[in-house]
């Protein structure tokens, strides 16, 4: 009845850095024997999900709720099985790339915290550089797919955007001072939180991912066709217990003032290796309209 | 003897050893009315209530003067300051931080009885800046563990005024442990503008900000102290400097945000009486007014009208009377934006009711820049 439509992925303009580096040769794609261990991954099949999608959405000049869009994911996609661990990060401090993280937890078998979108493209390099192999930040979409179950949409619901901005503000306040705090902020060891379906681990824990994904806000017509999109990529998603937009040199994410609520407990990530060369699209994305997924 | 001292997790009850001692005490006691000045005045006893709530009270009254019985324990305790689980050896009054806010009318005489449970360590006692005479009473009210003393003070002056722990040397330690409160003298028939007319409030809210000094370890990380004394040596360096590591509102940060943040409606008139027995600090409301404010506190002058900042001396305690005129979250921030931001100096009003398009409506979301206005 609905007519889905294609949304070229609006991703693109942040993804567009990172690939141009993921091809810069110092990379050395075809180098001799790797000098550093390829982190255990996950190849997940090929298929599709809906999810919430990210960034703010407006339509007649007024902010609704962000739409369901469809997400096909159309290659193997292999992801790291674990979060990138302290002991993986202080390899790469060791050999002076990455900078040093801040204080806290230090036991090797911990997920790194602490770490900044800027340090994980950094570690990108680095890893990528040494193993011979390239590897990347999910998107969001691709985090999504991969966290599966683990996913959380804490969207408001339709009706909310509809009334003034009072009301709107505290329904976003009581929605964020309602969020669950992770029991505890100290990183625990690998594994903690479990694997979800994807045999994926400590995915939505109490360690927040990076994901390349810009923060993006869309404006739509009255029919739903996109009209105009602004990216700013000096702002990224982040993934975890809920979705987070952070910006890109934060290590340490926090509320405060008038926000409300409950900041990512830690900010680390893990990793996709990168299969396909630019500019391969990986996915498709759909935005499908309300009532009709 | 099976005297109790409420605590916040049930009730304490005085050792046998002091209870002894108490027994000798209440010996004393019983002859001490004869050498008491006595006061022949209907006497009213107040259940106190824990910040940022004000016990029930009268803002005009037809009464004449009383005697107001008021219960004020000290309470040592270690607390969670933050929401990283800083943990702080505090010190407070009734178990709070700040300690309650008394209310009172012109001309009532404040009895206070001070408590310090024999499951303290330290001497404490009490100034009153309300009052006049032997340092606030704190002279008279100098107490031991296991000990409790009786004073009673005319509340001559109208305002709203700090209280504060002042045992000796030890004081700044007690009161940026948190052993400080409020008292509020309104005047008896009630709040004034400048021209006379009566002011009402809906609702009151009592606001204590206190600074903290929380050591550090080598690596930066705030320091735990299994107790009072563990922890002095250490906090005094850090106070020496005069940097907080923290500046909450009701004792913690986010105390008052969030599923805390204090309700209130479209409409209503809200006064706000906020301490700060250590440093200045300058409140705020985001997207609100104080449209009556007694900086300074004391209600025999008139109140500035249509403030946006106001400034509370480190040492004395003031009052705003704002009405909130839109729905929302309205922060209430101690202006220096890095201690409301950083330090913890912030609180928020959860504000219910319709939201008014003509003070304020947004003509165009946020949307990218049309290349002509981008040069406008």
């Amino acid at each position: 009845m609905l007519s889905a439509f294609k949304l070229m992925a609006l991703a693109t303009a942040g993804l567009a850095p990172i690939a141009i580096s993921a091809l810069a040769p110092r990379y050395g794609t075809g180098s001799a024997a790797p000098s550093v261990q390829l982190p255990e991954l996950v190849e997940l099949r090929t298929g599709a999900i809906h999810f919430r999608a990210n960034g703010e959405f407006l339509r007649d000049g007024k902010a609704i709720t962000a739409p369901i869009v469809a997400v096909t994911v159309d290659r193997p996609l292999a992801v790291m099985k674990n979060q990138v661990s302290v002991a993986d990060y202080q390899l790469c401090v060791k050999a002076g790339a990455c900078p040093a993280t801040g204080p806290g937890e230090t036991a090797s078998d911990r997920p790194v915290v602490g770490v900044s979108w800027r340090d994980t493209q950094t570690y990108v390099s680095w890893l990528s550089r040494e193993t011979g192999t390239r590897f990347r930040l999910p998107t969001d979409e691709e985090w999504a797919y991969a966290a599966a179950s683990r996913f959380h949409d804490d969207a408001l619901p339709e009706d909310l955007y509809r009334s003034d901005p009072g009301q709107r503000a505290l329904a976003i306040y009581d929605r964020d001072a309602g969020r669950v705090m992770a029991a505890d902020k100290a990183p625990q060891p690998i594994g903690s939180f479990g694997a979800n379906e994807n045999g994926l681990l400590d995915l939505a824990g109490n360690v927040w991912e990076w994901t390349d994904t810009c923060f993006q806000r869309i404006t739509l017509d009255t029919a739903g066709a996109r009209t105009a999109a602004v990216a700013n990529c000096g702002v990224r998603v982040v993934e975890g217990l809920h979705r987070a937009y952070m910006a890109d040199f934060v290590r340490d994410a926090r509320a405060g003032g008038c926000a409300s609520g409950t900041p990512p407990s830690n900010l680390g990530f893990r990793l996709v290796r990168d299969d396909v060369s630019w500019p391969g699209l990986r996915f498709v994305l759909r935005l499908v309209q309300p009532g009709s997924s | 003897m099976g005297q109790a001292f409420e605590i916040a997790d049930g009730k304490v009850t005085i050792s046998r050893r002091v209870a002894l001692r108490g027994a000798a005490l209440l010996a004393g006691a019983l002859l001490a009315p004869a050498s008491a000045w006595a006061l022949d005045l209907p006497r009213h006893k107040v259940e106190l209530v824990a910040p940022p709530f004000v016990h029930p009270h009268e803002q005009a009254t037809k009464l004449g003067p009383r005697i107001m019985e008021f219960r004020l324990w000290v309470e040592e305790k270690t607390i969670v300051i933050d929401e990283e689980g800083t943990k702080l050896q505090a010190m407070t009054f009734n178990g709070s931080i700040p300690g309650p806010l008394l209310v009172v009318h012109e001309g009532d005489y404040v009895e206070v009885t001070l408590a310090n449970p024999d499951t303290n360590v330290m001497t404490h006692n009490i100034d009153f800046h309300a009052a006049a005479g032997a340092s606030g009473g704190a002279d008279l009210t100098l107490i031991n563990p296991g000990e409790r003393a009786v004073l009673r003070w005319k509340a001559t002056r109208t305002g709203v005024f700090a209280y504060h722990c002042i045992p000796g040397a030890m004081t700044p330690w007690h009161i940026t442990s948190g052993m400080s409160g409020a008292v509020m003298v309104l005047p008896r028939d009630g709040l004034k503008d400048g021209a006379g007319r009566p002011l009402r409030y809906d609702r009151v809210y009592y606001i204590g900000e206190t600074d903290y000094y929380v050591p550090r370890d080598e690596k930066g990380k705030f320091k735990h102290y299994d107790s009072h004394g563990d922890a002095y040596m250490d906090t005094m360096e850090v106070m020496r400097k005069l940097v907080p590591s923290h500046v909450v509102f009701n004792g913690a940060v986010g105390a008052l945000t969030g599923r805390n943040a204090m309700p209130a409606k479209v409409g209503e008139n809200v006064l706000i009486v906020h301490s700060q027995a250590s440093r200045d600090t300058r409140p705020h409301l985001v997207g609100g007014f104080g449209d009556y404010v007694w900086e300074t506190g004391k209600f025999s002058n008139p109140p500035e009208t249509n403030l946006e900042t106001w400034f509370i001396r480190g040492g004395s305690a003031g009052a705003a009377l704002t009405k909130f005129l839109q729905p929302g979250i309205v922060g209430y921030v101690n202006h220096n934006m890095i201690e409301a931001f950083e330090l913890g100096a912030t609180a928020h009003f959860r504000v219910e009711g319709p939201w008014n398009d003509d003070l304020m409506t947004q003509v165009m979301a946020p949307g990218p820049i049309v290349s002509s206005a981008a040069h406008q």
